[in-house]
Formats: C-alpha cells, structure tokens, sequence
C-alpha cells in the first residue's frame, strides 16, 4: 500500500465480487483520466461486453477500437494474445499453420496453470512497456479470480525453470510491482458479503501478489436522509395521529411514501455499519474512495460519466 | 392459500437435484439455502444443502460452527429455536476443491505409488489448489458423489462463480475431451518415447521454445500418471453430464433486477434451453416492495410536493413541533419516495422485458437487513413458494 496517485499509475486493475459494479467503476475511471486529457486502454478481460456496454458502443475486439477522445476500448483474447506474441518474438516458419497450434495451445492452457493468465496479463503489460497508452484500465476477473490473475508470473516462475515464457516474466514482475506504474482498485458495497469478500481479498492480494492495492472504491452509498433530530420528527409524523393529518392534507397515500422513507432510512443504515466494518478492516494508509448510489440509472454511459464526475471529486 | 402447485413446491417435491445459478453477487447460496430450509420443513426425507462459497454467514444462519468437505447435519434444536416446523432433516456441506480432487485422484489412481506421484506432481498441486477454474468440475463431481449415495432426498446446490457463465456445465464434457485428446497424445509421446511424430511436430518445437523442455516435462510426467485413470475418469464425467441431464435434476437462474444481472440471467436462461436442461424458474432476489410504482403513492408524493407549506404548518402546530424540521423531514419523503420509485420502476420494466423461456418467474422481495438465521432462510423459502405472500 502506497500513497502513489491512483492517476499517475499507467496500468490499473480493477476487481470486486460480482454486482458490486466493477464494471460500471472501471468505465468511470477510464473516463475520468480521458477527461483528465490521458489517453487511456480500457480492456475487459471477461469478454462478455459489459465494458463496452458501459460506453454504448459494440462489443470491442482484441484490437483497440478509439471509442472517443482518449478513449480506446480492447477486449482480451488469449488465443490473438498468443497469435501477437508468436508474431512479435518468434520468427516461427509456421505462422501459415498458427490455427491449429493456436488451438494446441488453448488446449495447453487449460492443463498447464497460468498459462492463460500469462497470456492476459502478458498483453496488458506488454501496453504499458510499449507505451501505447498513459493508461491502461483493465476491468479484471472479479474477487474470485483476480489473485490467480495477478500472481501469473510468479506461478509461472515457480513451474517453468526455462524457455521464453520464463524469459518473459521478469519484465511483466517488474511493471506488476512497481507501485508508481501498477496498482489494484477492489470495488465494494457498503453490504455484508461484498465487504467480508473485500476484506480477505486485501488479506490475500498482499500475500500472495506483488501488486499494490492502490485504493478501495466503495460504491453506492446512500445519502444520509435523516439527522437524529429529523428521524424524531419523521417517526411523530408517522404516528397515527401525524398520518390522518398527512392523508387528510394530500387525499390518502401517505403510507407509501413513509414507508419509502423508512425503508431508506433503514438501508442507510445497515449499510453505515458495514461501511464501519470495512474501514476497521483494512490499514489505515489504504485509501477509501466513496462513489453515491445513482437513483436514475446503473448502466450505459451517463451512468459511466456520473461515476467519472464523483470520482474525479474524490481522486482529482 | 398459496395455490396448489407452487412452481418451487413442485420442484422440491419432484427432483433430487435442484442447482441454482447465475450471476455473482445476486443471493444464489441464499436462496440455495433457503430451498433446503424450505424443503426440510414442509416435506419429509433427506436434504442436503451444498455450497461452493466459503460464506460463514450461512454456516451461522444454518447452526453450524462451520460447513467442511464432510456433510455436516442441521440440529433440529436449531429449527425449532427459529420456531421453523421441521418435518425432514437438513443437512449441508460445502465444497474444499484441493480436498475433492485429492480423493478423486486416491478413488482413481490404479495403486498407491502412481496416487502418491500425481499428489507430489508440481503442476497437479497448482492446478488443483490455485486455479479457480478446477471448481467447475470438481463441484459437479461432488454432486454427483453425493447423489450417488443414495442417502439424499434432496440436494440443492449452488454453483461457483465462474468466468464464463456455464462453464461449470461443460466442465465434464472438456474434462472427458481433454483425456482423449490427440493433443495430450503428442504431448506426451516424445516423452514416453523420444521420438516426435510429423504430426505433432510443429506443436512440440513451439512448446519447446517457449515452455521449456523440464516445464514439458513435468507436464509430461504428470498426464501419463493421470492417464491410468483416464478410462475411470472419462466414464465418471460422462456420467456427471448425464445426471445433469437426468429428469431428476431442475435448474433455476437466479439474479437481482439490475440491469447487467438480468442480461447474463437472460443468456442462462437461453443457453440452459438450449442444451435441453431443464430450467425449473427464474428467481429475482431483492425486489422492491410494489407500492414504489403504485401510480396514486406517486400523485400523493406530487400532492405533498405541492402543498409541503400548509401541511408542515398543520403537522407542526397539531402535533406540537418544529415547524421548519417538519417542512425539511416531509421534503425528505418525498425525496426519498422519488429516488426509490425510480428505481422499482426501472427494475419492474427490466423484470418485464426477462425472456424466461417458459419458466415460471419468481421474486423475493428485498429483506430489511442481512439474512442471519435460519428464520430469515425460512422467510425468503415462503416468498418462493407463494410470491403473493
């Protein structure tokens, strides 16, 4: 844990457990450095769309399509991955006939661990070093998966003594864990599950990555609706007594909407106490970043530019 | 009165296997535990609940000091303390990968030295141990221990968060490929016999290259070990893909009404039909109560809007407080009514435009705070099984 800038880094992962809005998150970061006048990568390593939906814009492909100023969009794909790869590093006199060891080597990737994961984070880092972009945002495997991801070249290390992958982990090591280029963004809720998952995701990215946690983005926070005194007032109104009135002055519904109230109220605040949760959990350098529910809408770009908008209050 | 047929009580009632899945962070291991809570206390037999997700929570929830590996039963004190009938029993387990496939290899290897070999093997430990992908396969395989048994009734499972979506479906039809794969035939045979073959040629020289020949051959020495077993382990996943299959065996996707959730439930839904597995319903967790869309809450919410002067002055004088806090909490409310109504209504058209595929739909409203108790499981079963409750 560092206090490098979460901006200044040029290849940035962000994970969460699934439904926290990882996705909608690293749409909004990306955009908020292209606002910032970087040109940014966002990659999407799921490859089912959701990032590009984030942008309104088709599915991306594995090469980088310019989706807007500063703004390229790349979807990863081992198999082109390894095809780059083959291409750029090996003068093989088989390119012709790539396909079917192409596929050997999907096949390859399956039995032997990491392969895979080199082969992605290879080409993300591979960016970086080539300074194609200031930034590389990389909307990463969720909670789950992300330890195996980013400890790809270690794994590989410890299995494979020599040959060209070997020969390629030590300059991806070095991008990995070098806190001024790398750095990992772990997406939350203020929900229980979501920050327990968060909590042990802290415990092993630390133990068992070389990557820096660069910051905690903690996503849909509900505003705080009712002071102490307020919420004595509301629950007065609330009475029998305060709810005739209420009927009586806007002709009957009045239960609807203080049951809305409550039920805010109430959300608020269970999610204050695993908001508590999360913070007493994790180190104190680690920086928090609070982003607001958004009540219109979850997904498409304006819902990316307002994330960008709240980041850019917290980050800039 | 509930209907006769509730969708989920048929379900219960009919198969052995019931296996939720979708998208992460939607409530499956809840609502995968809440179906067993149900089935145990409405319908005699044995149930079995059995969780890929390491959630403490739910051990709390069921009683449990902690879910292991070993199938751990609920004591019926637990229920009753919840003041839950209970008229089966209920047990649960949880899925410890590295575990399952150590016993897989000890069930499989054709003698001792050949299980201590591939258990040692460096490539075998990572596989099983650190990549997250083996849980597709070694849950299902699990399931299908379990229910070979014959000493469940019942067995709800939820399935691990995968990378791709249904990966956990075709993990016993690639690990039955894998095995007699012509790749691991030429993968193997240099080292067996040091002589490449034309075919397999260009693969072995690139492998070489950027493998490396000792990474090869610690592959090498691990697939020839494995493939003593290969007849074992080809006919197991064939028959893991089978029971899937088996009418006996339901699916039900499970998401929230967001919108990047329903569209991966949505491919569930399609990809399930399209591979004849039945899907048994779509459950949506976490709906927000009805009222939030009811069109006269929203004219009482304008109404309030409007007249928010007179009626903070009435509501103050006659219930003896501050004026001006009064006008600030009832524009709160209105507030508050606005946002969320926003947001039923976004999620009901959402919910409306759900292809099901002919499954019947079925929502669990969202429940105030954490579900911390076998109570709470019970409550979301009930909702399932009567969803105008």
């Amino acid at each position: 844990m560092s206090a490098e800038p979460l901006i200044e880094r040029n290849l940035i992962f962000v994970t969460g457990k699934g439904g926290v809005g990882k996705t909608t998150v690293a749409a909004g970061l990306a955009q908020m450095l292209a606002d910032e006048g970087r040109t940014v990568l966002g990659c999407e390593i799921d490859a089912k769309g959701d990032l590009a939906a984030a942008f309104e814009v088709p599915a991306s492909r594995f090469v980088p399509q310019k989706v807007s100023d500063g703004l390229s969009l790349m979807a990863m794909d081992t198999e082109a991955s390894l095809r780059e790869y083959l291409k750029l590093h090996l003068k093989i006199p088989i390119v012709g006939r790539i396909g079917p060891v192409a596929k050997a080597f999907d096949f390859l990737a399956t039995a032997a661990p990491g392969v895979k994961e080199i082969l992605t984070i290879g080409k993300v880092c591979w960016e970086v070093r080539e300074r194609h972009y200031d930034t590389v945002v990389v909307d990463a495997p969720a909670t789950g998966h992300i330890v195996s991801q980013l400890s790809a070249p270690q794994v590989i290390n410890d299995l494979v003594k020599v040959g060209l992958i070997r020969s390629q982990t030590d300059w991806m090591s070095e991008i990995l864990r070098d806190p001024a280029q790398a750095g990992l963004v772990i997406v939350t809720t203020p929900e229980e599950m979501p920050v327990s998952e968060t909590l042990e995701l802290v415990g092993a990215v630390t133990e068992q990555t070389e990557v820096d946690i660069a910051t905690v983005v903690v996503n849909r926070l509900l505003p705080e609706r009712f002071t102490p005194r307020d919420e004595a007032v509301f629950d007065a109104i609330s009475t029998e007594q305060g709810r005739a009135i209420l009927n009586d002055e806007i002709g009957g519904g009045a239960t609807p909407l203080l049951e809305a109230a409550r039920l805010a109220t109430v959300l608020r605040r269970s999610r204050t106490q695993h908001l508590d949760t999360l913070r007493a959990g994790l180190p104190d350098s680690l920086p928090l970043v609070l982003v607001p529910e958004l009540f219109f809408r979850t997904d498409g770009l304006r819902a990316t530019r307002q994330v960008a908008v709240h980041l850019a209050e917290e980050l800039l | 009165m509930a209907p006769v047929t509730s969708p989920v009580e048929n379900l219960l009632a009919s198969r052995e296997i019931i296996v939720t899945c979708g998208p992460g962070g939607v409530g499956k291991t809840t609502t995968a535990a809440a179906l067993g809570v149900l089935a145990a206390s409405r319908m005699g037999g044995r149930v079995l609940v059995l969780t890929v997700d390491p959630a403490r929570r739910l051990a709390d929830a069921l009683g449990l000091k902690g879910i292991g590996n070993e199938v751990t039963d609920v004591p019926a004190s637990v229920f009753a303390d919840a003041g839950v009938p209970l008229v089966g029993s209920l047990s649960a387990a949880m899925l410890d990968t590295k575990k399952s496939w150590d016993d897989l290899i000890a069930r499989h290897a054709p003698d001792d030295e050949t299980c201590d070999r591939i258990l040692a093997n460096p490539l075998y430990q990572s596989l099983s141990g650190r990549f997250i992908q083996s849980h597709d396969y070694i849950a299902m395989e699990r399931l299908y221990e379990l229910h070979a048994t014959r000493e469940w009734d019942l067995i709800v499972v939820d399935t691990p968060p995968t990378r791709n979506a249904l990966d956990f479906l075709d993990a016993p039809a690639r690990m039955a490929d894998f095995f007699s794969s012509r790749l691991l035939r030429w993968l193997i045979a240099p080292a067996r016999s040091g002589i490449v073959n034309f075919a397999s040629k260009p693969f072995t020289q690139i492998a070489d290259r950027i493998l490396g020949t000792e990474f090869l051959g610690d592959i090498a020495e691990f697939f020839i070990s494995m493939q003593s077993m290969y007849g074992g382990f080809v006919e197991r996943a064939n028959a893991v893909a089978r029971l899937m299959a088996d009418d006996r065996t339901s699916f039900l996707v499970v998401s929230s009404s967001e919108a990047v959730p329903l569209r991966e439930a949505e491919f569930f839904a399609e990809q399930l039909s399209a591979r004849d597995l039945d899907l048994g319903a779509v459950i949506l967790n976490k709906v927000l109560p009805a009222m939030l869309t009811d069109p006269a809450a929203a004219e009482a919410a304008s109404r309030l809007e409007e007249r928010s002067t007179a009626i903070a002055e009435r509501l103050s004088s006659t219930l003896t407080l501050d004026q001006t806090s009064v006008a600030r909490v009832l524009a709160t409310v209105e507030e508050s009514f606005t946002d969320f109504s926003v947001v039923a209504h976004r999620e009901a058209a959402a919910r409306d435009r759900l292809p099901t595929q002919g499954a019947p739909l079925l929502e669990v409203p969202r429940m105030e705070g954490d579900v911390a108790d076998l109570s709470g499981l019970f409550a979301i079963g009930k909702a399932l099984l009567d969803p105008s409750l």
